[in-house]
């Protein structure tokens, strides 16, 4: 009975907000009834019948109109896809993305496109900026319609190694518009070289030391066996050499990760100046032992980059070490840092005042294994790798490294980070 | 290329054009870097892919050519698509002379690894090969995005790979030294280590063709050439006059 009361009053209640939502339009009619009664010279009455029939049929269509409202809000969502700007659509895929026209122009391209190969112009060819031979011939084919939805592995060797997958799709029908999206493959990719890389370096480098160990336990188990004095050398020299190899392990590992990991715009931002302060004091010991004071120049000013906190301490750590082990000599090393501007790029200089480099190895001493003086690297405890790992994590930063030097005055190590 | 012309065939003929370049770059950029990969890690069939590859950019060069000719006789060009047309056609030249350059590479790599060599040989040469890849890159992208404000950054890089190349001389020299068996591999070297120097040479000049084309005005004239290589001598050790 309640139930009832209850289901009437709302029926009730949609009737009047019925009545009442369609106010306007019942008022414009109820008046055009009646001008048209009085003009053809009724009473009214019969215009006021009219009405009458006219608002109770406005309060029967709610309930009908109710439930096409539900469907509505379940339609809508289709309905909105298929009125949906593409764009919206494409900028929402977090893979690189192109949308191109019969001719191979760049109609669109999303957010993931533009970081991942550079910003797109309009008019911007396909053809132009993807060059590799099975690119081209692809694109032609998904333009002539011959290979549907099949898809292909496009590598970019330089700055450094991304691999994708790539597809092509016509977007509808008679578009004329094509879709060219990439899949990043490189991670799986570069483990697998990592795997070779690592071997190969791994067997070259690890084998001096090993041939080394190997040589002096031969001469203690022969002529140096009953040579206390000998014995204890050769022990300390095998302990070096184990030391070595262990640190060359560390660097390489560090440096394959580094090589494994994806890539990605670094997204977090990095006050430089309380990392240095950090990487200094982690330091300490070190510049101590080498007799170096590490003085810091570096202006109160916030020094923000983009990037990785834990890769840029590696950075920091790799050239201010390099600076206390070979720079001894100069008795100090200075950190400055500059250009803290908007657009400006930030530069963070290292300087000692130790022997230089020689110029012709300047252009060569991020290269790995590579060491200017083979003899000083094994006595600092170098294993070649430092200033490639610094290279290898700049270059994924978009940043990158000069150096400047000058026999018996020192060298100076600058990192370049393109404005936030 | 972005401009609309009222003839649209002209702007289908300009991009056509540049599409052809696209393509002679892809196929010189790979030329080099499988090249370079041939010669490291001694694969003869790889050379051999390649040294047939050059076919098609001496090919291409040609008909991009012939098609320029045909669009400025028909099309009696002014300004901007006229150095459009006349870029094309140098860059054109300058991408197969790298390719040139790519192939005389894949010829030494069977004179090179005859007898194999130790991989410090192929290090220096390696990163030499991605300096010089990178800059062709860049300057490529250039021209397809049209930007000339990354034009200038290309001919700083030029210098880095001169620099390289003289420490790489070096350095090949010292070998020759150390053990004369190391002569031949390494002379070879030293001749695919000036091939990729000189691909760095046509990268800065396309980027020049580029700014031309862009711009309309040349590239400020100054240009170090700091490849210091013609003054390096071998000195023989005192210690060795005595054998």
């Amino acid at each position: 009975m309640q139930e009832e009361q209850g289901a009437a009053r709302r029926l009730l209640k949609a009737a009047g907000e019925r009545v009442a939502r369609f106010g306007p339009v019942l008022v414009a009619a109820a008046a055009a009834l009646l001008l048209l009664d009085l003009y053809l010279g009724g009473t009214g009455l019969g215009a006021a019948l009219a009405v009458l029939v006219l608002i109770v049929v406005a309060m029967l269509f709610p309930e009908r109109q109710e439930k096409r409202g539900a469907e509505e809000r379940i339609d809508g969502g289709a309905r909105l896809i298929e009125t949906l700007p593409a764009t919206d659509l494409a900028a929402a895929v977090q893979d690189p993305l192109y949308i191109f026209d019969e001719a191979g122009g760049v109609v669109y391209a999303n957010r993931a496109a533009s970081a991942a190969f550079g910003p797109a112009v309009p008019g911007l060819s396909l053809q132009l900026k993807f060059r590799a031979p099975e690119m081209h011939d692809f694109i032609a084919r998904a333009i002539e319609g011959v290979n549907g939805d099949l898809a292909i592995d496009y590598v970019e060797r330089v700055p450094f190694e991304r691999a994708y997958r790539v597809s092509a799709t016509p977007i509808g029908e008679g578009t004329r518009l094509f879709v060219l999206l990439f899949k990043d493959q490189s991670e799986a990719r570069r483990i697998d070289r990592m795997r070779a890389d690592f071997i190969a370096n791994a067997s070259h480098e690890l084998r001096t030391p090993l041939a080394s160990i190997a040589g002096f336990i031969e001469t203690l188990r022969g002529p140096a066996r009953d040579d206390a004095k000998a014995r204890e050398a050769f022990l300390q020299i095998m302990h070096d050499q184990t030391g070595r190899m262990a640190r060359l392990i560390d660097d390489l590992l560090s440096l394959s990760r580094l090589e494994a990991k994806p890539y990605g715009r670094p997204g977090e931002k990095v006050d430089l100046r309380l990392l240095i302060g950090g990487v200094r004091d982690a330091l300490a010991h070190l510049a101590k032992e080498s007799g170096v004071t590490i003085e810091l120049d570096i202006p109160d000013t916030p020094l923000e980059v983009a990037g990785h906190r834990d890769e840029l301490v590696q950075v920091f750590e790799n050239l201010l070490e390099n600076a206390c082990k070979y720079g001894s000599s100069g008795g100090r090393v200075v950190v400055s840092a500059g250009g803290g501007g908007p657009g400006e790029e930030r530069t963070v200089t290292v300087t000692d005042f130790g022997p230089g480099i020689a110029e012709e190895h300047l252009p060569r001493i991020t290269e790995r294994f590579y060491r200017v003086d083979v003899e000083t690297s094994r006595a600092q405890k170098g294993t070649g790798l430092g200033l490639a790992i610094v290279k290898h994590i700049l270059t994924r930063h978009g940043a990158r490294l000069s150096i400047r030097s000058k026999l018996g005055e020192g060298s100076s190590f600058t990192v370049h980070f393109p404005p936030p | 290329m972005q401009s609309q012309h009222i003839m649209r065939s002209f702007d289908e003929e300009l991009r056509f054009l540049a599409n052809q370049i696209g393509a002679m770059g892809g196929y010189a950029e790979r030329m080099v870097d499988e090249a370079v990969a041939a010669l490291v890690g001694g694969d003869v069939a790889l050379a051999r892919k390649v040294i047939e590859d050059d076919l098609y950019l001496d090919l291409k060069e040609r008909e991009i050519g012939e098609k320029a000719v045909v669009i400025i006789a028909k099309r009696q060009p002014m300004a901007a698509d006229l150095r459009e047309i006349v870029g094309a056609i140098r860059i054109s030249g300058d991408l197969e002379r790298i390719g040139d350059l790519g192939k005389n590479i894949a010829k030494r790599v069977v004179a090179v690894t005859e007898a194999r060599q130790p991989t410090r040989l192929f290090r220096g040469l390696s990163s030499l090969t991605e300096l010089a890849l990178t800059q062709l890159k860049e300057v490529l992208d250039a021209y397809a995005t049209r930007s000339a404000e990354k034009i200038g950054f290309v001919r700083d890089r030029d210098e880095e790979i001169d620099a390289m190349y003289t420490s790489l001389f070096r350095e090949l020299l010292t070998y020759m030294m150390e053990d004369p068996r190391n002569i031949t591999a390494c002379t070879h070297l030293i001749f695919c280590a000036k091939n990729i120097e000189r691909i760095g040479d046509h990268a800065t000049n396309i980027a020049e063709t580029v700014f031309h084309i862009i711009t309309g005005t040349t590239m400020p004239p100054e240009r170090p050439k700091v490849d210091q290589s013609h003054k390096i001598i071998a000195t023989v050790p005192a210690a060795q006059g005595g054998k």
